[in-house]
């Protein structure tokens, strides 16, 4: 995982509520035994219509969304599976922070285990976003602030360890086999075994 | 004597290793890891990479399920798996189970089917374990009084190698159901009814506890399709407190405790359920007796109305509108003038036996109407045996459904079982997201009554008029 402590973009924006992991990746490409080259399929049924040919109102096929690394998503965004294709398929495609009013918790916890930001904002700020797509925006992770213009900086939350990998770009395995003493001690304290 | 305690933080406290701290989540222990062939390889590479072992095989189980093919075969010999990338992330779980020494009830086992289904069904799915499955739909196992919850395949990697998984306790949500469900309307609907009522983002952060004395009335099979759908409403997990009917479930069944150490289980289980008085961070009650059968007319699992209500209009609200002109739905008429083009009975949601006993009860000396396509897929081979003893099988044939192996099939439209763009589908599964049964497939969430009342009717039915035979 790459660090990633600061970046600042422009916003590409994608107003509808409950976006799901289908739509994000549908399930016809979970065939793959890879984590790479999925951007290709990012969205696709949104992005492309049947006979391939790409939607020209889809917002990231509007030549003036390349290149932006922040996803502004309506409220609920990455509901439904636990398809870990759906933040590999927004990172390869080249979103490094997605931004709405809730993030689905499986897809969050997916998301922060990959590089890939979750940034819960309040109301009036996606409001503001959802209004002004292509705005610039950086976000400072170590901060946990998103920061629109050049306007104050909006607090998120985020949990202290996930963001410590962040920065870090470190793999939560590690931290999780340097338990491992605790863990056989568990096993052999327990009063049952499973 | 401590606090009261809730049913899950009994189940959680007792598998922390490592408590959380404000800079840390907790080291949580997981009892069992249930495994398929869609989101493991890319964490048996993570192994492979690092040079690790799985560290508990015994605590291990995997099986084939998602893109699995359903057509009858008279030997296991032909099934075919559909596409080149599917039969090789086929071979690819073989292969890894076969090089890390994992058990997996694969295509020749005749104890496979969809892991939600065969976990409880071998009595590997237990009250008071953890149970996770790179799969989000592992809410399911939750109706034993386990805590039970989908992860990504990263996480399954941490559990491979560890046994354990870094996690934040979540919050609790009681959703109390009191009343009494009538004829007809089951525990589909009902969930169906939680659902529309809290939203899709309404449990997000939290363990549900599915509790009162609606709840405790219903059957395994029907506490499985409620917990399973926990996830629909953004929950983490969905539980339901272990008593008799649990126990009588298990009971004997190949993986559950047998002789001294069934008793001693039995005496643990007894413990679980929340004491009087313990405290939810949130409660929502429902009126069982008021509910109705329950069709979702929208892409998501909220939008959900009784089968002869009006459907709503979109007040304005863009999202809504889209999800309405997706599924091309009339407004302000009910859903029961809708043609059907194909009715799916299947999935971890509603697969199991009485289900399919639901199911066809409706159809029996019936016929598929003209032009519908009718598909009834068990959730395990062992389900398909035992609907086949007691002749459900012909039920479903003689009446023009198509009768298949077990598996995910036309839930998700992995294994080649697909809805055509534009055909209006009535499924018994979880997920009615745009595209999620095929390319432009538009898809009705109902129950087993209600899918097999429409298959007959020609479009979404009442069960209920149906199922008077006096
Ligand atoms: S039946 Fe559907 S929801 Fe259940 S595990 Fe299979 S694909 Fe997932």
């Amino acid at each position: 995982m790459k660090p990633l402590r600061q970046l600042r973009s422009r916003t590409v924006v994608l107003p509808t509520r409950d976006i799901d992991t289908d739509q994000i990746i549908p399930a016809r490409f979970l065939t793959t035994t890879s984590r790479e080259g999925l951007g290709k399929h990012l969205f696709a049924d949104l992005r492309f219509a049947p006979d391939g040919q790409p939607r020209d109102e889809f917002p990231l096929n509007r030549p003036d969304t390349d290149g932006c690394e922040i996803l502004v998503a309506g409220n609920n965004f990455g509901c439904g599976s636990s398809r870990e294709h759906a933040p590999w398929a927004l990172l390869d495609y080249g979103i490094r922070a997605v931004v709405s009013t809730e993030i689905a918790d499986i897809f969050r916890n997916n998301s922060l285990k990959n590089g890939l930001v979750p940034v819960v904002v309040p109301p009036d700020a996606h409001d503001f976003l959802l209004a002004n797509p292509g705005v610039e925006v950086s976000l400072d992770v170590e901060r946990a602030e998103l920061r629109i213009g050049d306007g104050a900086a909006v607090p998120f939350p985020i949990d202290a360890f996930a963001r410590y990998c962040l920065i870090e770009g470190i793999d939560q395995l590690g931290f999780l086999q340097q338990q491992m003493d605790h863990i056989e001690h568990f096993e052999e304290q327990r009063p049952w075994t499973p | 004597m401590g606090a009261a305690r809730t049913l899950f933080e009994k189940v959680w406290s007792e598998h922390v290793v490592v408590e959380e701290t404000p800079d840390t989540p907790a080291v949580l222990y997981i009892d069992l890891h249930l495994i398929h062939e869609v989101t493991t390889p890319q964490a048996f590479s993570l192994l492979r990479d690092k040079g690790l072992p799985v560290r508990r095989r015994d605590l291990t189980l995997a099986t084939m399920d998602h893109s699995t093919p359903t057509t009858p075969v008279s030997s296991i010999k032909d099934l075919l798996v559909v596409g080149e990338s599917a039969a090789a992330q086929v071979r690819q779980m073989q292969q890894n189970c076969a090089d890390f020494d994992i058990e997996l009830l694969g295509f020749d086992s005749d104890q496979r089917g969809i892991v939600h289904v065969i976990g409880p069904e071998l009595g590997a799915t237990q009250p008071g374990k953890t149970i996770v499955c790179g799969d989000s739909h592992t809410s399911t196992h939750g109706a034993f009084g386990a805590l039970a919850f989908g992860i990504g395949t990263t996480e399954v990697g941490h559990v491979l190698a560890t046994q354990c998984l870094l996690q934040r306790k979540p919050r609790t949500l009681a959703i109390e159901v009191d009343g009494q469900l009538s004829t007809g309307v089951g525990a589909k609907d009902l969930i169906l009814a939680i659902i529309g009522e809290i939203g899709v983002d309404g449990g997000t952060g939290h363990v549900i506890e599915y509790r009162g004395r609606a709840i405790e009335a219903l059957s395994m099979d029907a506490r499985m399709t409620v917990c399973n759908m926990s996830i629909e409403a953004g929950a983490r997990a969905g539980m339901i407190a272990p008593d008799e009917t649990t126990f009588e479930y298990l009971q004997g069944r190949p993986r559950a405790p047998q002789g001294a150490e069934w008793d001693a289980a039995i005496a643990r289980w007894r413990a679980l359920a929340s004491d009087d008085g313990a405290e939810f961070d949130r409660t929502v009650s429902i009126d069982a007796s008021r509910l109705e059968p329950m069709v979702t007319f929208g892409t998501n699992p909220g939008m959900v109305v009784s089968v002869n209500d009006p459907v709503p209009d979109a007040a304005g609200d863009p999202s809504f509108q889209k999800a309405l002109d997706y599924m091309q739905v009339d407004t302000g008429k009910p859903l029961t003038e809708a043609p059907v083009d194909v009715v799916f009975v299947g999935s971890c949601t509603n697969s199991r036996l009485s289900d399919l006993e639901q199911a066809a009860s409706i159809l029996a000396g019936r016929r598929v109407a003209d032009g519908v396509r009718m598909l009834v897929v068990p959730g395990s081979q062992q389900i398909k045996k035992a609907a086949e003893d007691i002749g459900l099988d012909r039920v479903f044939t003689e009446a023009g459904a198509e009768w298949r192996e077990s598996g995910c099939s036309m839930c998700l439209g992995m294994n080649g079982d697909t809805v055509a763009k534009g055909q209006l589908s009535v499924s018994t599964s979880n997920r009615n997201f745009e595209g999620r049964q095929g390319i432009g497939a538009r898809t009705v969430l109902a129950s087993p009554l209600t899918a097999a009342a429409s298959a007959v009717s020609g479009h979404v039915a009442d069960p209920r008029p149906l199922m008077d035979r006096s």
